[in-house]
């Protein structure tokens, strides 16, 4: 993989090299902008009020999200009913609810956060519904002919049964939450890695916007594998 | 204080319960295009202490749903089922092992044990005895069906229940295999004596493990046999003696 990823390095400072244009900076000139902004601090102030803004959206959307999910999961009568709202929430494009949030809200952090929740929240739903609809009678019987009561039967009946669904949903989650709080931050903040994206697009400066989104790729990328992958290993790891 | 307490597990485990069952109806509701459906009807009988309860009939009978009906999963009946004062020492042996993929063999039998429980220290013990004490620390579903079966027995053997209830334990292995588990139930059973009620289609197995046999029909909804069996040991493991049995029995 690292091959594969300096490979693509090599062709894009060729062509960099090549073309000769600023709007087309070389590997070099990206990394001497990334070098700087880290120097002076911006990198890490825009990267860290990001982050804060995707674990709490995160965080939210996944919590309110698996209530819902599970819930519809259980009682019929309302997954009937509320399976249109999951539809046309599911549908609703992601800039119409960052429009009207900061337009209700006003130019907060609270409406930005709101907005990527809504976006992300029919999701999760969608996910744990399906988890909840394929839990086991079977283990639920004989969770009940040997007397575990709740706590054990939540415990080691139901939430392992649920956990593959949760994992699912938490990695898709996450990609998808990091993508819109760039967006909602382009659009009202005034801080974090989208609102840096935008001043540097209002300057047409590619080396900036190459810069960042590199930054960002590699901090994901070290989430993705050092927390999500282990976790879905570890709650798999009875799987033949 | 512990070791008291396992006298008197013993004491009291030695016991086995008696059991009244009475089943006036049992109703399917309709579902879709098929109609409701009358599964039992009018069943009624008792099961003497430490006695081994076969019920027998081919598929549809509603033998399983009768088993049920007895462990309390299913109370959508019309009647009464009375299992003495020793309901909480019922252990079920699933038609599937039921085992939760999710823990190792020592821990699903742990977990039908209350916490801080003195069986707790049987467990291992139980394993060994019925043969997976290589395979105490092994997820479930790396087992063979076999001796996923071998752990649902000392899942429900751990409890030293009072009833014992099995539907069809054995099916889907080989003869062989089932074998095997049968006469492990036989021994289980032995060293500890307690009323079992067991499902199943298969008539030899009914022979050779049953002290008396219910049979139900199809249609009839009800019981349309009920007779003692009493073979020796040395008998059960004689096929000619179980063979002519079963057609003295089955022919009728």
């Amino acid at each position: 993989m690292a091959g594969s990823l300096l490979a693509l390095a090599v062709l894009w400072y060729l062509i960099a090299a090549y073309a000769q244009n600023r709007y087309l900076p070389t590997p070099i000139a990206v990394f001497d902008v990334l070098w700087r902004e880290s120097a002076s601090g911006d990198l890490w102030v825009n990267i860290s009020a990001t982050l804060l803004r995707v674990a709490i959206a995160f965080l939210v959307s996944m919590l309110i999200g698996t209530a819902i999910g599970l819930a519809l999961g259980r009682f019929k009568t309302a997954d009937k009913f509320f399976d249109a709202w999951l539809i046309l929430f599911l549908n609703l494009p992601a800039l119409v609810t960052i429009t009207l949030c900061y337009i209700w809200f006003g130019l907060t952090d609270l409406a930005a956060i709101t907005a990527v929740a809504l976006n992300k929240i029919p999701n999760v739903a969608v996910n744990m519904r399906e988890g909840a609809r394929s839990l086991s009678r079977d283990l639920d019987e004989m969770a009940r002919i040997y007397k575990f009561g709740r706590w054990k039967t939540l415990r080691h009946v139901i939430l392992p049964q649920l956990a593959p669904f949760f994992a699912a949903a938490a990695r898709s989650g996450l990609s998808l939450v990091w993508k819109i709080v760039l967006v909602v931050e382009a659009f009202g903040r005034s801080s974090g890695v989208g609102y840096r994206l935008s001043i540097a697009f209002q300057e047409f400066d590619v080396s900036t916007i190459l810069a960042y989104a590199l930054a960002f790729i590699l901090i994901v990328q070290a989430i993705e594998f050092l927390v999500l992958q282990p976790l879905q290993a570890r709650v798999t790891a009875w799987r033949r | 204080m512990a070791a008291l307490n396992a006298l008197e597990l013993e004491k009291e485990a030695s016991q086995g319960a008696a059991i009244h069952v009475s089943v006036r109806s049992k109703i399917f509701p309709p579902v879709g295009d098929r109609e409701a459906q009358l599964v039992l009807k009018d069943i009624s009988f008792d099961v003497a202490p430490r006695s081994f309860l076969v019920i027998t009939g081919p598929s549809g009978c509603g033998k399983s749903t009768l088993l049920n009906i007895i462990a309390g999963l299913d109370r959508d009946y019309d009647g009464s089922v009375d299992l003495g004062p020793a309901t909480d020492r019922l252990a079920f042996i699933f038609q599937t092992p039921r085992l939760l993929p999710w823990r190792t063999v020592y821990e699903n039998i742990a977990l039908a044990l209350p916490k801080g429980d003195p069986r707790h220290a049987r467990i291992a013990g139980m394993l060994e005895r019925v043969g997976l004490g290589q395979a105490m620390n092994a997820y479930p579903e790396r087992l063979s069906l076999g001796m996923q079966r071998r752990a649902a027995l000392a899942r429900g053997f751990i409890l030293e229940p009072e009833i014992l209830l099995m539907d069809e334990p054995f099916v889907s292995l080989d003869e062989q295999t089932a074998d095997s588990l049968r006469s492990l139930l036989m021994e289980l059973w032995h060293s500890h004596p307690t009323t079992v009620i067991f499902v199943t289609h298969d008539r030899t197995e009914a022979i050779q493990l049953g002290t008396r046999i219910l049979r139900l029909a199809p249609g009839k909804a009800s019981v349309i046999q009920d007779v003692s069996i009493d073979l020796t040991e040395a008998q059960r493991r004689d096929r000619a003696a179980v063979l002519q049995e079963q057609n003295r029995i089955f022919a009728a």
